[in-house]
Order: C-alpha cells, then sequence, then structure tokens
C-alpha cells in the first residue's frame, strides 16, 4: 500500500479537511483548519482539491517514513524540516521517495504548519469531512490525534515542474496580533466602560489554549447578565464567564453555551490567534459586519491575484 | 418581547423568538428551520435550534449579510406554531434502579419524597427535545417536573457511563457516550442516543417528543444495556 508511516506522532498531528458542515443538528462541530490561509496554500502548491486532507501539524515533533513516490508541500507554522537529515524549504513543493525520512522539528514562529501531499490524504469522511475531532472521537484515522504507527494512505504522484510562493508573500507570525471583532450576541448588556475597556487593553494567550477555545487573561469584563439559555455558538464567538476573562471559541467550540457573548472575531483573525503561542499579546478592534465582509473578499482576491512562481 | 434578528458574528445571525423556553416557542422554531431550510438553501451552511434562538450561519462566498438578514425576514413571515407539528414521539426504556442510577437517592432527598416516586414521576410526563450540543447526540429534554428537579453536582464525575439518564435543574437527558459529567444519575437506557454506524445517527431531534418507560434489569440486559 502506498503511503507514509507515522514513526513519531509529534504533540498534536490531526488529519484535517475543510471541516465538517451541516452537522451540527446531530451536536458535531465544524473542525477544520485554524489557520485556513496556510492550509489553502499547502494544496495549491500541489495543485490539490481545495478540500483535501492534509495534516496539521501543531508545535512539532512528527516524524514520517515513505512508502510512496510523491510531493509534499509544508505551509504555515516555520520549523525546521529535514527528509533525510537535510534541510528543505517550506512553502514550496519538494520530491518524496520511497524510503524517505521526513521529520518537522519544533515550530520557531507561529504554531501549525500543513502538511499536503500530491492529491491528498485518502481518509475516508465520516459526516462529510475527514477533518479529526478528538474530543468527539470523529475524523482522521480513529478520531483521534495521530499515534506511532499509524498509516496515512496516499497515491503515487510526481512533480515536473516545482512551485513556491515568493518569501515576500509568506507570512511570519510573531507574539502579538490585533484581532478584528464584529460586535454582536449580548453585546448591548456590556455598558460603555466595560465596552470601552475590553477595545481599549491588551490581553495574554495563556497556556489554556486549544482547539476548542483561546483562553485569555487581561482587563476584567463584566456584563450585567445573570443567567441565561444556552444557544448556538458561532465560530471566533467571545466568550466572557464570570470570572470575566474573556475566551475566543475557536473550529472545535461546543455547538450551544449559556454565557454571555460581546461579538465574533472574524475568520481572518482566529486564524493569526491560532498561531500565538502562550504569553503573545492581542487587542481587540471592533468592526461593523458589512466591514468584515468587504475584508474576506479583498483577501480572497489577493490570494487569488498572488500566484505560486517556479521553484 | 418581540422576535428579533440580531448579528453573531461574520457569517452569522441568530434570531431569538422569546426570553423563556416553552412548547410553543419551540414549534415556532422548527417552523422557521423549516422555512429557511426551503428559502434559503445553498446559502445557508448550518442551523443551531436551541431554547428560544436559531443561529443561522451563511456561507460567505455565495451571499452577503444584507440579503441573508433580507431572507431571514422572509423566513420569519407567518410562524405558526400549531400548524408546524409537534414532532414524532419516542419512547425510551429506562432501567431505574439504585444499581443503574446512584443519584436516585440524592433527587427522593432533595423533593422529600420515596425513591418510587421519582420514578413514576420522572415517567408521567411527554419532554420536547429543546436542543442538542455539549456533546455529539446530548439531546437537551425539558421542562422536567419540579418535584424531581436538582442542582448539578458540585464536583462533576470524570466518568458517566453511556446511557445514562440524568437530571440537572429542571432539565434532563440521555449520555450518548461514556464522559465527564455533573447531572444526577437516576438509570440507565439501552438505546443508543449516537451512533455513527447507524441511519439516523440519532433516535431523536430537535422538536420531537420523548416518554421514559420503565424496564427491570434482565429486559434492560436483553435490548444490550451493560452494568
Amino acid at each position: 500500500m502506498n503511503g507514509f508511516t507515522v514513526k513519531q506522532p509529534g504533540l498534536l498531528t490531526l488529519i484535517q479537511d475543510r471541516g465538517r458542515f451541516g452537522a451540527h443538528n446531530l451536536g458535531l462541530t465544524t473542525s477544520g483548519p485554524l489557520d485556513p490561509l496556510a492550509y489553502d496554500w499547502a494544496n495549491r502548491l500541489l495543485g490539490n482539491d481545495a478540500d483535501a486532507s492534509c495534516l496539521e501539524v501543531s508545535f512539532g515533533g512528527l516524524t514520517l517514513e515513505a512508502e510512496v513516490d510523491t510531493a509534499i508541500a509544508i505551509t504555515g507554522a516555520r520549523k525546521p524540516c529535514k527528509v533525510n537529515n537535510k534541510e528543505i524549504s517550506q512553502w514550496r513543493t519538494n520530491s518524496i521517495k520511497k524510503g524517505d525520512v521526513l521529520e518537522l522539528g519544533f515550530a520557531q514562529d507561529g504554531i501549525r504548519a500543513y502538511l499536503a501531499v500530491a492529491g491528498g490524504f485518502d481518509i475516508d469522511a465520516s459526516f462529510g469531512s475527514s477533518s479529526t475531532v478528538v474530543r468527539e472521537k470523529i475524523g482522521g484515522i480513529h478520531g483521534d490525534k495521530l499515534q506511532a504507527g499509524d498509516f496515512l494512505p496516499c497515491q503515487v504522484n510526481s512533480i515536473n515542474s516545482h512551485l513556491k510562493l515568493e518569501e515576500q508573500h509568506q507570512p511570519s507570525y510573531g507574539n502579538q496580533a490585533t484581532l478584528r471583532v464584529v460586535k454582536g450576541y449580548q453585546q448591548a448588556a456590556f455598558d460603555n466602560v466595560q465596552q470601552w475597556r475590553f477595545f481599549n487593553s491588551s490581553y495574554q494567550v495563556t497556556e489554556r489554549s486549544d482547539r476548542m477555545g483561546f483562553r485569555l487573561e487581561g482587563e476584567v469584563i463584566h456584563s450585567d447578565i445573570v443567567g441565561m439559555l444556552s444557544e448556538g455558538i458561532c465560530h471566533g464567538a467571545i466568550q466572557i464567564p464570570a470570572d470575566g476573562q474573556p475566551i475566543v471559541l475557536m473550529n472545535d467550540r461546543q455547538t450551544i453555551g449559556g454565557y454571555p457573548k460581546i461579538g465574533s472575531v472574524i475568520h481572518l483573525d482566529t486564524a493569526r490567534l491560532s498561531q500565538l503561542a502562550p504569553g503573545s499579546e492581542v487587542r481587540f478592534e471592533a468592526i461593523s459586519q458589512e466591514q468584515a465582509h468587504n475584508l474576506h473578499w479583498l483577501e480572497k482576491s489577493r490570494y487569488q491575484r498572488t500566484k505560486p512562481v517556479k521553484a | 418581547m418581540a422576535m428579533s434578528i440580531e448579528v453573531a458574528g461574520q457569517d452569522a445571525f441568530i434570531v431569538y423568538f422569546s426570553e423563556q423556553a416553552s412548547p410553543q416557542v419551540s414549534s415556532q422554531i422548527q417552523a422557521a428551520v423549516a422555512n429557511i431550510n426551503a428559502q434559503m438553501a445553498g446559502i445557508i451552511v448550518d442551523m443551531v435550534p436551541s431554547y428560544a434562538s436559531l443561529l443561522v450561519i451563511f456561507d460567505l462566498n455565495k451571499t452577503d449579510p444584507f440579503a441573508v438578514r433580507h431572507g431571514l425576514k422572509q423566513a420569519m413571515v407567518g410562524l405558526d406554531a400549531e400548524s408546524s407539528g409537534s414532532g414524532e414521539l419516542i419512547t425510551l426504556p429506562v432501567y431505574y434502579s439504585e444499581e443503574s442510577g446512584p443519584d436516585l437517592h440524592v433527587i427522593a432527598e432533595c423533593g422529600n419524597i420515596s425513591i418510587d416516586q421519582v420514578i413514576e414521576i420522572h415517567q408521567q410526563q411527554e419532554y420536547r427535545v429543546y436542543a442538542i450540543g455539549f456533546a455529539p447526540g446530548f439531546a437537551f429534554l425539558g421542562q422536567l417536573d419540579e418535584r424531581i428537579a436538582a442542582p448539578r453536582l458540585s464536583t462533576p464525575r470524570e466518568k458517566v457511563p453511556r446511557g445514562a439518564v440524568a437530571i440537572a435543574d429542571r432539565q434532563t437527558a440521555v449520555y450518548p457516550s461514556q464522559s465527564p459529567g455533573g447531572w444526577n444519575l437516576i438509570g440507565l437506557c439501552p438505546t443508543r442516543m449516537f451512533n455513527p454506524e447507524q441511519q439516523p445517527t440519532m433516535p431523536v431531534k430537535v422538536g420531537d417528543r420523548i416518554r421514559f418507560e420503565a424496564i427491570d434489569r434482565h429486559r434492560f440486559l436483553e435490548l444490550g444495556g451493560e452494568l
């Protein structure tokens, strides 16, 4: 069988496609890549379908052995990447031969790298998606993160002319970000003083941040709400529990919850947040839903205009 | 409170139907879901109906917030709770006992009634599926009789078995899989509430009506239950 054997799974490596949609009625979350921009580039460099299955490598420590001739691309967080102990570049296609050992070290800038293979990994979809949600035991190979000994099947492939994304287009992640927020939900229950505080102070990313939610620490924010009925939670929703510390809800969030929310971080910026290590600093900026819509299309058009070049 | 359509996020609106949950409000929400499915197919990515609200997530690449708000307003016209039906009636068997429901005595003490009365009262009424969430297949059923309502445990259990029939405040539920949990356990149900391998995946959906029916230990095991 063609594919890759997992020698070392790393801290948290997950099979991800674009995500699981239309299954909220069963209580299933969306999942999908935390940084869709880096995920898109990994597939695009290889000419894959836009929702092909990739590996999301959080932190690092992954070692794979190829049992197939193919090509790969690694995007996202900056990590030392090696084939047979020889350093290879990210944001470009690389040929892989049967027997090659591929290593992804620990992240130096950003957290999540995306490893795509030509044609995508062949992983069965559950509920329309291969995306892994460990908490739900859904997707991936057995509803879990990669384990040593797992086998990742893919087709034999080859690439005639290698492509790369030019350096000036490659993102750097750093340790701070401004997160744009569309105000909504219970925002009216946060008075002017609370809102001023929220949008004018900085918050730190804490260790207790994962694919479900990023817990932030900083100025305490209070709402006038005492108890509320549980309701649907969308991507990026900023939940403020009784301790007044915001939680930005990410791809693996619970689909319903009962804490007040001041609004939601736009998708472009949850992607940035997902690349920040604990201790990083974030600030919030309010924008309208219409502005957010324009930003989405501007980014989409920029992505389409940016072409990969010959490597 | 009048119905209102609020922004939830860049690609989502939340429709608030009332400040309180009730079977009427739940029926209205079901009717709204049906209208949206009929009138806005292709641009809606996902929906989350809950106690008194409906979250609607749209496809940023296929539409814009103006069009979606307009579409939602149209879909909310003439929502008739009466005509939308009241869901299917589903009976779930339960093995109530102190062996399968370690918190039966807590509920009994809380309401100052006997354990037999707790079991009796739990079966007496029809419940409505108000929401599904928290975990895959977890259905929130209400409203529970006040005599057997009890607050969540102060320290949640690390392991609640699959099929546990549980009570928290005025809600009841069947745990779809083994998980941590803070609800009071009163019995075990042999029916799988979530099974990715079976079609349909869940025996219930939002808007359905549920009845519980006591079975004995022998029948519970016969139906595939595990102790």
